[in-house]
């Protein structure tokens, strides 16, 4: 158990800081939802100095342009540059599911298609799974692909996906289709790459409970797609997905936003309760903290547990769930927190969300959301006592019915 | 960066939960519970020394097993699953650790090797009253040498032969080295909420005592036996909290409740789930609080304190979910869950309550300069 670098470990430290001091922009801090074309440009462009360098995708095969790193040198790498404020959400759902699911599973001329421009920022990739039917239950999915009647040996597809993050600005998707209603769900799903320029795709952003707009709706009309955009094997989607799906939790669950030590920081420039010193003084606040300091360092530490395991080439097992389970919940109760100690003022919007309070305020609605992306608190509970403690799975009425045939709402 | 027990630390770690199993059954464990007049396993204790446990960290000159904190962090754990009825905590987590960082080298001479042995027992007697403990405020003193006062409860101060006693002297407050077969002491056994480890009220009376560590250094000292000891207790919380969670899906596999087993129910698979995050979270924070003590890292305050909050709401939760999981059959004596309900209180106490605990760690978070 060791906390501190190896010899080879810190000589990649000072690597990464030194080339960092020499080449990283300005942090932004552009929040999800209120990227722009300027902040896009900005990104791509960070991220293709970043691969040029052998930053990016760390541990990706060197064949097909990543870095051939450790897990290691990715962690180390990803602690500088977040500490500079950099990470950015806009690569993220490409490198980190949809770019690790072709490599999987993809076929050699999509590798090397499409992995190297993803790495090099050149191209931006979107998860086209959710569906206005099909949250919790995304093997749900109505969106139909048919084989076009022409023998050319297309497909021809229709439907809608929802809550889709970055549709506006991708260039490719990755989309989870219904090739055959007559079998049980799981096994008339396949999934495509899409060109998201192609026609009949129509992307409507979706006005958020928070009022931004990084969600999309994405509508498909006809959209004809070839055969040979299709990964995996026809009827084979799910397994395809659950790749993806795996890639998610290892990806998702940092804690996004102002943390405990931003929370201390705010209480400590606030007066406590009937003007007694600061807020920070206040016992009741001083147990919360403590307790939600304890969770924020737990979850950082089992987050590095996972990463031992797969450094040592195990895989990490479901425990990644944990995540978000903590981090989402946490985000919002520390923004309740936060807004209570502001008091009145705690209602007073803030846009700036550089600022503590703007911060907190935006936590307060993000929170709400972050329950739901990515799995749903119940859903990743149920995923962790089926698939790591080994419980009974819920009793499913639609699991042997042909898919056409399984009751549904209006 | 290596975040996990090494292939040879595993290795000790499942032989010693196989020795346990063997020699620790839930009968032993019962074996005290049941018997008023039986304070402590005697027959385990001696085979734990023999297996060099008691002197796991202790050197070799001195008559240990010179292995690091990783391996003894490894073997906490295994105790704390098998609820093991031994003086162990107050022992080797607390008096040795306090001896061997802080004490002088003739104390380390005379003490390390008996505990080595299993024949020396040590306690940490701190508590005189209700309440949080303030080591300023200790009516307990010293004076020439000798010390006078009462302390309740100590945890295994009715069997122990050595005790690190809280006492103002002329210099403040201090710690002080007392050899229990010394003159004016009297121990009576006192009843607690988990009587598989045993407690006891003791008065000395101008008893002969030695000072442990610099004069007028009594609170820092104690605030840094604690932070050592906070480590291994969480251990054996994570050790404990994680036999509650096989406890209850073991129950929830095989009893059926409306046709189907009562594990099939989301509501008790939720707070299985629930159980295994906040254990998991507690391992964590106990790796790292392993890792400071191992390593002699200045984290260790804040390191020490999450693991201790950690691991107390860890064992806290998944004891008492355990048994509500067993429905009446766990409200009853025979079944196994109040075994863990009172031992995950006893070790959540005995080194201070979450109040004192979280209020160590703010303050360590202020001192470090976060802000």
């Amino acid at each position: 158990m060791d906390f501190n670098d190896t010899p080879e470990e810190a000589e990649y430290r000072a690597r990464v800081r030194a080339w960092l001091n020499a080449n990283a922009p300005a942090a932004r801090g552009v929040a999800h939802g209120h990227e722009d074309s300027e902040s896009i440009a900005a990104d791509k462009a960070w991220q293709a100095r970043k691969a040029e360098a052998g930053y990016a995708c760390i541990t990706w095969p060197r064949e097909w342009g990543g870095a051939g790193g450790t897990t290691a040198q990715s962690v180390i790498f990803n602690e500088e540059e977040s500490r500079l404020g950099l990470g950015s959400a806009v690569f993220g759902i490409g490198l980190g599911m949809c770019l690790p699911t072709i490599l999987a599973v993809g076929s050699e001329a999509d590798k090397a298609r499409f992995v190297a421009p993803a790495m090099r920022g050149e191209q931006v990739w979107c998860q086209l799974f959710s569906e206005p039917s099909a949250g919790s239950d995304v093997a749900a999915s109505r969106t139909r692909a048919v084989p076009a009647d022409d023998g050319s040996g297309d497909w021809i597809i229709n439907g809608q996906k929802v809550w889709t993050s970055g549709a506006h600005f991708s260039d490719f998707g990755l989309l989870l289709v219904r090739t055959d209603p007559d079998v049980p769900k799981h096994k008339g799903l396949t999934m495509f790459w899409i060109d998201m320029k192609a026609p009949g795709i129509e992307v409507r952003q979706i006005h958020q409970a928070d009022g931004g707009s990084g969600f999309n709706e994405v509508w498909f009309t006809d959209v004809r797609v070839a055969d040979s955009q299709r990964i995996g094997e026809i009827g084979k989607g799910w397994n395809v997905a659950l790749v993806t799906l795996m890639n998610e939790r290892l990806s998702v669950g940092g804690e996004a936003g102002p943390g405990w030590r931003a929370l201390m920081e705010l209480a400590a420039s606030l007066p406590g309760v009937e003007g007694h010193g600061s807020a920070l003084q206040d016992g009741g606040f001083r147990e919360k903290l403590a307790d939600w300091y304890v969770a924020s360092e737990g979850l950082r530490l089992t987050r590095l547990r996972s990463l031992t395991a797969l450094s040592r080439g195990e895989t990490p097992g479901s425990e990644a769930s944990i995540g978000k389970i903590i981090s989402a919940r946490h985000s919002q109760e520390l923004a309740y927190e936060a807004l209570d100690r502001l008091d009145q003022y705690g209602i007073v919007a803030n846009g700036d969300v550089a600022s503590l309070a703007g911060g907190f305020q935006r936590n307060f609605f993000w929170g709400a959301a972050m329950r739901i992306a990515g799995g749903t608190d119940e859903i990743l509970k149920n995923i962790i006592a089926e698939r790591v403690l080994g419980l009974p799975l819920d009793i499913r009425v639609d699991r042997d019915v042909a898919f056409r045939d399984i009751p549904r709402g209006a | 960066m290596n975040f996990d027990y090494s292939h040879e630390q595993k290795f000790l770690k499942d032989e010693a939960r196989k020795f346990l199993e063997e020699r620790c059954p839930v009968t032993a464990v019962r074996g005290v519970l049941d018997d008023g007049g039986k304070p402590f396993d005697r027959g385990l204790w001696q085979a734990v020394a023999g297996m060099g446990w008691t002197g796991a960290v202790i050197p070799e000159k001195w008559g240990g097993t010179g292995l690091g904190h990783i391996e003894l962090c490894a073997i906490a754990e295994e105790l704390g699953r098998a609820l093991a009825p031994i003086p162990f905590a107050s022992t080797v987590y607390v008096f040795a650790e306090a001896i061997l960082a802080f004490g002088s080298d003739a104390q380390r001479e005379a003490l390390l090797p008996g505990i080595a042995s299993g024949a020396v027992i040590g306690c940490l007697a701190t508590s005189e009253r209700e309440g949080a403990l303030s080591i300023e405020g200790m009516a307990a003193n010293v004076v020439g040498g000798r010390l006078s006062g009462a302390k309740v409860p100590v945890t295994d101060g009715d069997v122990a032969t050595h005790a690190i006693v809280a006492a103002c002297d002329e210099a403040g407050p201090g710690l002080f080295i007392v050899d229990l077969a010394g003159e004016g002491i009297a121990r009576e056994a006192i009843a607690t909420l988990d009587p598989t480890r045993s407690v006891a009220r003791i008065t000395f009376a101008g008893s002969p005592c030695e000072r442990l560590g610099a004069a007028g250094e009594g609170a820092a000292l104690l605030s840094a036996i604690l932070d050592r000891a906070a480590v291994l207790f969480a251990f054996e919380q994570v050790g404990g909290a994680g036999r509650c969670l096989e406890y209850a899906k073991a129950y929830a596999m095989e009893r059926y409740a409306f046709g189907r087993v009562i594990g099939s129910y989301q509501a008790i698979k939720h707070k299985l789930a629930d159980i295994y995050v906040r254990n998991e979270l507690a391992r964590s924070s106990a790796y790292y609080g392993a890792w400071a003590l191992n390593s002699g890292a200045a984290e260790l305050p804040e390191a020490a304190a999450a693991a201790r909050i950690a691991g107390t709401q860890a064992y806290d939760f998944a004891a008492r979910e355990n048994l509500q999981t067993h429905g009446g059959m766990g409200f009853t004596w025979e079944a196994d869950c109040h075994l863990h309900l009172r031992r995950a209180r006893q070790l959540g106490l005995a080194l201070g309550g979450l109040p004192l605990w979280r209020e160590r760690l703010i303050r360590t978070l202020e001192s470090r300069n976060a802000l």
